[in-house]
């Protein structure tokens, strides 16, 4: 893991003459001091984190607090007014205006929060923008515009006109055009918050599943803590211009560093956030087929479990059994596959409990985790849903 | 002003010479083109034309008043005319166009520039016949030059407008992709502006059949000519197929225009 963006000290100040402002800052003046003094906006003041290398960092934060005006820092839209912004080891704020633009052809693409989407181009033409202002032959566009689209589930709308479009499926544009010029880093600000709660969801999840593919480094904006705790591998909290906290999601919702924190965290839905291998046990309550009935019954008396999951030599999941038929099988000499149950419900690490909870009430059975070749990762018991919900 | 006309000739005649013939062979080689055109064909690309871009009721209306025109005896004056008012038209698409975009781009230009235009709009548009006569003589060039500068103010201003006009989103959209000013601008800015530069060339061809007319006091052929002369005669009858012609003319170059322009509106977002 190493650091793809390093933000250092960058403070951005709106006005005529930003730079005359910064020592009335450092020397303490509040924001509103300063804008009612000098008809200054600070934006951003004195932030510095890094990114890492293919993760979704997620900027946080009330609305005003600086979040779009940092963003676009990096990608040079705003001019920082102070400190650097390292790019694989560059600072960028130096770039020449032809370094600027061939950087912002090469390693940074963003999505924006109203899309950004041109109205005379159709949807393939949107998509491939990025690529014709770089000059890459037109077969070449096309093929990756067709792929990009298929990509964000838009495959047939080549040449649909924006103005057809619903909101969702415009963003599914701004994300196809951005991911059509393959950068480095993926620049979201707010993408999904003018789109209604359903099809933001399905956003949501489509991007952790084009992001679990495509390991991009994402930041990523938003002033909803749901939205941050679900994609966020780090989450930085902003206020008033200000980064307060940095952080994984667990930090953040376990030792908030401020009220202000305190009051985002209360809002949250824990079962929007908790993830299945958040509260999964791993301690495998598994047996394996060649294990046997006799030890099946035997890992299940010693642990004071009823039922308990069967997995094959490559821990791949088989099924569930339970402990009176175990024990009658061990009785009639049966064999484990001869009396494993198959009505279970599985679940992928990502899934939040939310979607755990109606499954786990209606089987009798744990839910099972596993991952995409069906190897258990481990069990969610109905207990657990509930010790990580209070 | 005379000063200002005089020095002029005087330091610039080379050039003024040299304006007027690349202008009059444009002209030229317009008005043989207008000359060779079968009648029919013209009838038949206007009914087309306002057939796809209007509606089939409006292409058979526009064919069935050129026709009208031509049992007035006034073809001939017409394409005339035509050839003068596109000529015109096609001159101050070529300045007026990129003097808007220009002041699209500067907030000072837009200052001097402005003021200028609103000045050029208020004036009674025979004002302009008097430098015209001074720099190129009495003819078709004066009326030319007289045209253009008349017609010239709405195209500008509209593209201007237009492109300032122009959503943030989308050029900071084109932009964040590493777009130069000039891929921006040729692929953003002016496909966004389009409709609007559209509205500016129809009123700009308006005004310059507007003025054709009145260009015709110092020595363009053509419709405005017959209307004067008719004047002159007390024709009635004369005068009003002249004028009811030019009115023709009007409403077809208008609808066709019009039609163009609906054709570039996209929806916006
Ligand atoms: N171009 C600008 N000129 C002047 N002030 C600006 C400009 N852009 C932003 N600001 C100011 O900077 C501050 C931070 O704004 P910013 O847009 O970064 O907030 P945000 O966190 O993105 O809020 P939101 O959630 O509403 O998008 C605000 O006070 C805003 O008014
Ligand atoms: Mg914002």
């Amino acid at each position: 893991m190493s650091g793809i963006i390093k933000i250092e000290n960058v403070t951005k100040i709106f006005g005529p003459h930003p730079t005359s402002v910064l020592e009335k800052i450092q020397a303490g003046a509040s924001k509103s001091d300063i804008l009612n003094e000098t008809g200054h906006t600070v934006g951003v003041y004195d932030v510095s984190f890094e990114v890492n290398r293919g993760e979704i960092f997620v900027i946080m934060g009330l609305s005003g607090s600086g979040k779009s005006t940092l963003i676009r820092c990096l990608n040079l839209l705003n001019q920082p007014t102070e400190g650097r912004i390292l790019i694989d080891g560059e600072d960028i704020v130096r770039y020449s205006g032809k370094e600027l633009q061939r950087f912002r052809q090469n390693k940074v693409a963003m999505v924006f929060q109203h899309f950004g989407i041109l109205t005379h181009r159709t949807v393939e033409e949107n998509v491939v923008y990025g690529l014709e202002v770089k000059g890459i032959p037109k077969e070449e566009r096309k093929q990756t515009a067709r792929e990009t689209l298929a990509t964000v589930g838009l495959e047939g709308w080549e040449e649909k006109m924006p103005g057809e479009l619903s909101g969702g499926m415009l963003q599914r544009v701004g994300l196809a055009r951005a991911l059509a010029n393959d950068p480095d880093i993926l620049l979201m600000d707010e993408p999904f918050s003018a789109l209604d709660p359903l099809i933001r969801r399905e956003m949501q999840q489509e991007l952790l599943d084009i992001q679990s593919k495509l390991k991009k480094t994402i930041v990523f904006i938003t002033h909803d803590i749901n939205e941050a705790f679900k994609l966020g591998d780090r989450v930085a909290v902003m206020k008033d211009g200000q980064v307060i906290q940095t952080g994984t999601p667990d930090e953040i919702l376990n030792e908030p560093a401020d009220p202000y924190i305190e009051d985002f965290v209360k809002d949250i839905d824990r079962s929007k956030v908790l993830k299945a291998v958040q509260v999964m046990s791993k301690s495998l309550a598994a047996v394996s087929l060649s294990e046997g009935v006799q030890a099946a019954v035997k890992e299940m008396e010693s642990r004071k479990l009823t039922n308990m999951f069967v997995v094959d030599d490559d821990q791949k999941l088989q099924g569930v059994v339970t402990i009176d038929d175990a024990i009658r099988a061990r009785e009639e000499n049966k064999d484990l596959p001869e009396i494993v149950h198959q009505d279970y419900f599985t679940a992928k690490p990502e899934e939040i409990l939310q979607e755990l909870i109606p499954k786990a009430a209606e089987s009798p059975f744990p839910v099972a985790v596993t991952d995409e070749t069906e190897k258990l990762l481990g069990v969610v018991r109905q207990t657990s849903i509930l010790a990580g919900l209070t | 002003m005379e000063a200002a006309v005089d020095y002029l000739t005087n330091h610039f005649q080379g050039v003024f010479d040299a304006l007027k013939i690349a202008v009059l062979t444009f002209l030229y080689n317009m008005q043989l083109f207008m000359e060779w055109i079968p009648w029919w064909v013209v009838i038949l690309t206007v009914f087309l034309l306002g057939w796809r871009l209007v509606r089939l009721t409006a292409g058979i209306t526009f064919a069935a008043l050129l026709f009208l025109i031509g049992t007035f005896g006034y073809w001939d004056m017409m394409m005339y005319t035509m050839a003068i008012v596109l000529t015109s038209v096609v001159i101050s698409l070529l300045l007026g166009i990129p003097v808007g975009i220009l002041l699209a781009y500067s907030k000072k230009t837009e200052a001097v520039v402005k003021p200028l235009l609103d000045a050029m709009q208020t004036m009674p548009s025979f004002v302009y016949l008097i430098p015209a006569i001074m720099l190129f003589g009495l003819g078709k060039v004066s009326a030319l030059f007289a045209t253009v500068i008349y017609a010239i103010p709405p195209v500008i201003r509209l593209t201007n407008l237009a492109i300032r006009e122009v959503s943030k989103d989308m050029i900071e959209a084109a932009l964040s992709f590493g777009s130069s000013r000039r891929q921006l601008l040729r692929k953003v800015q002016i496909p966004q502006a389009l409709p609007t530069i559209m509205a500016g060339i129809n009123q700009t061809t308006m005004m310059a059949l507007a003025m054709v007319v009145i260009a015709s006091l110092v020595g363009a052929k053509g419709l405005g000519m017959e209307v004067l002369i008719s004047i002159n005669r007390v024709d009635i009858n004369q005068g009003f197929e002249a004028g009811l012609s030019i009115v023709i003319m009007a409403i077809i170059i208008d609808r066709l225009t019009q039609g163009i322009a609906n054709r570039y509106n996209y929806k916006k977002e």
